[in-house]
């Protein structure tokens, strides 16, 4: 079993694979957002959650909107600081 | 009672027994310690619920084994961190990090069973104490600094809490650990005050990112695992329903997200991701509702399991390259597949995978403030949840095992830690899959399913598509070699404008009062004193000295012409003498007739 793990894990690192591992992912996104459209909501509780694929939109906002946001706070506000800060 | 076996028992007194064991049995007691930890709390869970062991000690009635549902879930999971924890520390040859890990968890199972805020405060203190010891123990200058900013926090929150607590008390509150009254009073605020500074409530959190990388890598693990999460059960006990914490949780969630874009350093960045997690916890408590307190005392015992393998990843990497930093690892996914793959799971648990722990617990809080009605709580808890998978499923593993290759000569770590990391994984996967053991333990009966249709897709689109952002966006997610600044500047830098207040303002308004004593106090004291030296000293006493002085030096130059050494001269002074004596009392016959 441990083989078979650092055979899998090899797999994904190796550069030459890259495309391969790359339209695995696209395929597994693109499985997520159908079934998204063929499953119950009965448990419903707002608006948005009765909307199929709205789930992957707000993910995918939300990690962009998280990388941004903070990469402005971080560099725009001053809170990024050379290593050295505290210690000169 | 004597049936019931409080945990601590083999904690405290092995901590003090361990350095006395040597090699191989010195390691079997750090196993059999935890053990018999495990077996006290199976043995509870057969007595019924109560108090056991109070004892009076000055006239306070102090209860050790205050004993429910909710004490009993908090047990199992310290204790069963505690086994896995000194099992991944197996390989370190130094008992004094062992005497600190198993005092502290002696600490939070002594929190976790006090009736009393009295036994409660000890058992807290204790904590605080014995912790420390796992950050100065890296002997780093920058480890010792952080250890005692550490320390002082906690020493301030610890006053915090106690002054709640007397106020509380001598406003005839009663000692009884269990939920206040929420009325705005002072005693009320300290003592949240006290608890939130360990859970790391933002703007109270900054020692947590501060000290938890600087520890030893087996020494954090036990951090990660101990401190904020004795801290949720006191405010599950204590404080459920304060709408305060909704609103603080919610926030949190989001801090450790944004803050753990930034950072560079692998071990802060899971620290910036403990405060997220805990906020999940801290907001459930805030609303206060069984399911959303389920929720926080699931979440908290799934984060646990899963912090405390993503901490034993990232420093089974530190233990075998030496390295911290994100910007200096990469590529080890050749040479440590093993430890990545036990990492992996770790961040599918604290992101919340499907048949992950942490999809389990995290989204038994996000359901309870849907029902509670409070949408924006929702998604923003579920905002900060896409940012968890952002950090600690993607970008930490992507930078330190993928990316450029670092070229580092790296191999797997010993196998105690893989082992030790390999039965935390084993639980993560074990109650996403199963979640009814753990949903039995919770203090309240659970009736919420997580594996429904809808909640599956959903949970996977948010993570998926977060994961498309990522690769998106990696360009901009290159980690930097900086170091951001937090809450933590106010005492770090802030005490350097304490310093210059003291150099500056302060020095010169010493300068002036300095000043004004030479002019006038000193020199009318001088004046003052040189008249009593002319008159007293001159006069009086320096002329009766040198009167005296004279006059025997008067006396000695007249004798000492009597004294020749010639034996006549003596014999005729004798004869003068003699005739002289004669010659008076001759005399005085002769008046006295």
């Amino acid at each position: 079993m441990i083989g078979m793990i650092r055979r899998i894990v090899l797999f994904i690192g190796d550069p030459a694979n890259s495309k391969k591992v790359k339209k695995i992912g696209i395929a597994m996104l693109i499985v997520t957002l159908i079934s998204d459209f063929f499953v119950h909501r009965e448990h419903a509780m707002y608006i948005w959650d009765k909307i199929p694929g709205w789930s992957a939109l707000y993910g995918f906002v939300s990690c962009v909107v998280i990388i941004l946001a903070s990469k402005f706070y971080g560099h725009q506000c001053g809170i990024m600081r050379d290593e050295d800060y505290y210690n000169d | 009672m004597t049936e019931w076996i409080h945990p601590s028992v083999f904690y405290i007194p092995g901590a003090f027994l361990l350095p006395f064991l040597r090699g191989r049995i010195q390691k079997v007691g750090m196993l059999l310690i935890p053990f018999l930890g495990m077996a006290s709390m199976y043995l509870m869970m057969r007595l019924p619920h109560g108090t056991y062991w109070t004892a009076n000690f000055l006239g306070q009635s102090m209860c050790f084994g205050s004993v429910d549902k909710l004490s009993i879930v908090f047990g199992w999971v310290f204790t069963i961190m505690s086994f896995i924890g000194m099992m991944y520390a197996l390989h370190v040859d130094e008992a004094g990090q062992h005497v600190a890990a198993l005092l502290y968890v002696g600490g939070s199972l002594g929190v976790t069973f006090a009736g009393d805020y009295l036994t409660l405060f000890i058992f807290w203190e204790l904590m605080a104490f014995s912790s420390v010891y796992l950050v100065f123990a890296r002997r780093e200058p920058d480890a010792i600094a952080a250890g005692f900013r550490y320390i002082l926090v906690h020493a301030f929150g610890g006053v915090c809490l106690l002054g709640g607590v007397v106020l509380h008390a001598l406003g005839g509150g009663s000692m009884i650990v269990g939920p206040l009254e929420q009325d705005g009073s002072l005693a009320f605020y300290l003592m949240l005050i006290g608890v939130i500074i360990n859970a790391a409530v933002p703007p109270l959190h900054a020692w947590l990112t501060d000290a938890y990388p600087e520890g030893t890598v087996t020494g954090s693990v036990f951090m990660s695992a101990f401190t904020t999460k004795t801290a949720v059960y006191v405010l599950v006990r204590v404080f459920p329903g304060t709408e305060l914490l909704v609103y603080l949780g919610t926030i949190m969630a989001l801090y450790g997200v944004v803050y753990a874009v930034l950072e560079n350093d692998a071990r802060r960045l899971l620290a910036y991701h403990i405060v997220s997690q805990v906020g999940y916890m801290v907001t459930g408590v805030g609303i206060g509702t069984e399911m959303s307190l389920n929720g926080s005392v699931s979440h908290a015992f799934a984060h646990i399991l899963y912090k405390g393998l993503l901490f034993m990843g990232a420093g089974a990497v530190i233990h075998m390259t030496g390295r911290r930093k994100l910007t200096e690892l990469g590529g080890l996914y050749k040479t440590m597949p093993i430890t990545l793959v036990l990492y992996m799971i770790g961040g599918f648990a604290i992101s919340a995978f499907p048949l992950f722990s942490g999809f389990v617990t995290k989204s038994m809080v996000v359901a309870a403030a849907s029902h509670d009605h409070r949408p924006l709580v929702a998604l923003l808890l579920t905002m900060a949840s896409s940012g968890t998978f952002l950090h600690t499923g993607l970008k930490l593993p992507y930078y330190m095992f993928f990316g450029k290759d670092s070229g580092l000569e790296a191999k797997e770590p010993p196998s105690n830690m893989i082992w030790a990391m390999t039965v935390a994984a084993f639980l993560c996967i074990a109650i996403g899959c199963y979640p009814k053991p753990l949903y039995d333990l919770l203090p309240f009966p659970v009736d919420f399913d997580p594996y429904t249709g809808d909640h599956v897709t959903g949970a996977l689109g948010i993570l998926l598509f977060t994961g498309l952002g990522f690769f998106m966006l990696l360009k901009k997610l290159d980690p930097e070699p900086t170091i951001s600044i937090d809450t933590d500047w106010f005492y770090r830098k802030g005490s350097r404008v304490f310093m210059w207040l003291a150099s500056k303002p302060v020095a010169k308004t010493d300068d002036y009062v300095g000043n004004i004593y030479q002019t006038w106090f000193s020199r009318f004291t001088l004046v003052f004193s040189d008249i009593f030296a002319r008159i007293f000293d001159v006069r009086g006493i320096d002329g009766a000295v040198n009167g005296i002085a004279n006059f025997f030096l008067a006396l000695s130059r007249l004798v000492r012409v009597t004294a020749t050494g010639l034996v006549r001269h003596y014999a005729a002074t004798m004869l003068i003498g003699g005739i002289v004596i004669l010659g008076y009392y001759l005399f005085a016959t002769l008046m006295s007739l």
